[in-house]
């Protein structure tokens, strides 16, 4: 095996034709024994590696055929029930649902961080009660609240604090379920992002923060254009860990009478209670596919965000794949060829 | 002094010797600053005159980079002001007093001062291009276009004009630290600050970081620097100026300081960096 992949000493060269082999029973040569300027160095083989490698497979085969074959998981009802427009309707409200608190949510933040982040004790102070606060409610519990709220609150009004009003609004049209979901989720969610977003700013240099200063540069460029760019580098990776929180804590709006994704799989059960198996396997496919999408998103978006820091970007999954190949075909030819 | 700047600048000569001539560019007076119990700035004193090299030596704690850094309000003082130009910088007179300015005011004042950090502190996101022609753009001073063609000019000047689409962290330090000279050139302002602008370097690429600034010496530009180069201050400087302890203790021409040094901290300080 090992001669095979021994480099080919090419013909004309004042080497004898058996180099590349070791010599039999000769002391071993000092290195004055002349080598080709571009010797391939081999890679060490490691055949303890491949026999782990063989057992983890047989035993990944081994659940994959388990998961395939066991009437308990009833593929059949799983395909009948993925794409039923039931289930779909739900996950149209699990993405709504998702898009606006994630949206809202990371505009709080931000606000948040920059009120903890700022030189007015006040608004340092109501960012970081803020903060306590929804950290220390339970999502499930602030969305209960907020269901019960029009009970406590009939009208909300826009208008001088403690003074008139100009705008009445009445609960009772303003707070559908989806309403009463994003706003709860928002707020919830408003309070870790702030902290994610907080992180992010305090890891970029005081050094940008100084020479955007001496520069002159307005106060909201520096802080658009030159902190928050910077920032985001840390920023992504921490908030969407927390958006794939979101996109599973929404199933929690089943308790507000929202019918989501969770929803619509949780009421199809209990009509259902036979298939109630396979509709969890249709929830945990659906959730599994969000996340994944989130992810790839994640990768573009950290890419971009990575220009200036890295001297080389990394290669993408489908180069990275095309290299692989690449390199394992003519590693086949090599050795095929030898 | 071999640089013949006022020929270049200005109708006389504004050597230190003759004093009065070109106006005053920079003053500190009386300037204390301090940290808690520890004084950084103990009552300094300092004129610049239009079109000068003045350079500070001193050892490591002995407040020069406090100086500059109060000179365009990154730091404010306790006491005593810094004027630019006549113009008092981050503050103003009220009814008899001293009177912070706008943080909007503050910036508007330090357009008008460069400032070279030791560490460059380029912007890594923005492509060297964007890093010089940013400022000119986002303080409403020039268009896009017009800014990239300035910019084009400036990298061209300091001889990186093949670089200009490359991302800072792709150059080398030398080259890095000539990009953030062009980037505070970009604003045209009146008078530079360079915070030891060789000491991140490798000893081969002082040089090419050096010569940058001797060209702008040599145009007239006001420039004040803080540097452990002695033969650099021999060599460009108008003005050599000596702190130690927060306090400058002397200052005169480089032959003056450099080489008859009267106070007996200057003496020992250039026996051990010569």
């Amino acid at each position: 095996m090992s001669d095979a992949l021994a480099p080919a000493v090419p013909s004309g060269t004042t080497r004898p034709p058996d180099a590349g082999r070791p010599p039999p029973s000769t002391p071993p040569q000092p290195p004055s024994e002349p080598v080709t300027s571009a010797q391939r160095v081999l890679p060490l083989r490691r055949p303890g590696r491949w026999i782990l490698s063989a057992v983890a497979l047989v035993l990944v085969a081994q659940l994959v055929h388990g998961l395939a074959t066991n009437p308990f998981y009833q593929w059949d009802r799983f395909q009948y029930w993925f794409a039923r427009p039931v289930i779909v309707n739900g996950l149209v409200v699990t993405l709504e649902v998702t898009a606006y608190s994630a949206v809202l949510g990371l505009a709080g933040g931000i606000a948040l961080a920059l009120a903890r982040l700022s030189r007015s004790p006040v608004l340092r102070a109501i960012s970081w009660v803020y903060v306590w606060l929804f950290r220390s409610i339970p999502l499930i519990v602030v969305l209960l609240f907020l269901y019960n709220f029009s009970a406590l609150y009939r009208t909300l009004s826009l208008g001088v604090p403690f003074g008139p009003a100009f705008w009445h609004f009445d609960e009772a049209h303003l707070a559908t379920d989806l309403v009463i979901a994003v706003v709860g989720l928002s707020l919830n969610e408003a309070a870790y992002a702030a902290e994610v977003v907080r992180a992010g700013i305090l890891s970029v240099d005081q050094g940008q923060h100084e020479a955007a200063a001496a520069l002159g540069l307005p106060r909201r460029y520096q802080f658009a254009r030159i902190v928050f760019p910077q920032a985001l580098r840390a920023i992504v990776p921490a908030y969407v860990n927390q958006l794939i929180g979101l996109v599973k804590g929404t199933s929690l709006v089943f308790y507000v009478s929202l019918l989501d994704l969770f929803g619509s799989v949780q009421s199809m059960g209990s009509t259902y209670p036979g298939d109630i198996v396979p509709l969890l396997l249709v929830a945990t496919v659906w959730y599994v596919i969000l996340t994944s999408v989130v992810s790839v998103v994640q990768f573009y978006v950290e890419r971009h965000y990575a220009r200036g820091a890295l001297r080389a970007l990394p290669p993408t999954p489908v180069r990275r794949l095309r290299v692989a190949v690449a390199t394992l075909a003519a590693r086949v030819r090599r050795e095929t060829a030898a | 002094m071999s640089i013949p700047r006022s020929d270049v600048h200005s109708p006389e000569p504004a050597t230190a010797e003759e004093g009065a001539a070109a106006p005053i560019a920079v003053e500190v007076r009386d300037v204390h600053k301090w940290y808690g119990a520890h004084r950084v700035l103990d009552g300094v004193d300092l004129t610049v005159r239009a079109g000068e090299v003045t350079v500070v030596i001193g050892p490591s704690g002995s407040g020069k980079s406090t100086l500059l850094r109060v000179i365009n309000h990154l730091e404010q003082p306790q006491l005593g002001h810094v004027s630019l130009d006549g113009e008092l910088v981050g503050v103003r007179w009220q009814r008899g007093r001293l009177r912070e300015l706008s943080e909007h005011q503050i910036l508007a004042q330090r357009r008008r001062i460069g400032f070279v950090f030791q560490d460059f502190n380029l912007f890594p996101h923005l492509t060297v291009l964007d890093n010089v022609a940013a400022a000119p753009v986002a303080t409403g001073l020039l268009r896009k276009p017009e800014a990239q063609r300035l910019a084009h000019t400036l990298l061209g000047r300091v001889g990186l004009g093949e670089k200009a689409d490359a991302y800072p962290r792709q150059l080398s330090g030398g080259q890095q630290q000539r990009v953030a000279i062009a980037r505070a050139l970009a604003l045209r302002p009146g008078v530079i600050l360079f915070d030891e602008p060789t000491s991140a370097l490798d000893p081969e690429l002082v040089g090419e970081v050096l010569a940058v600034i001797k060209d702008l010496a040599a145009e007239g530009t006001t420039l004040i620097v803080v540097t452990h180069e002695i033969a650099f201050a021999r060599e460009v400087a108008d003005r050599v100026v000596f702190m130690d302890g927060g306090r400058i203790l002397e200052h005169g021409t480089p032959g003056e300081v450099l080489d008859h040094p009267q106070h007996p901290r200057t003496r020992a300080f250039l026996s051990r960096v010569l």
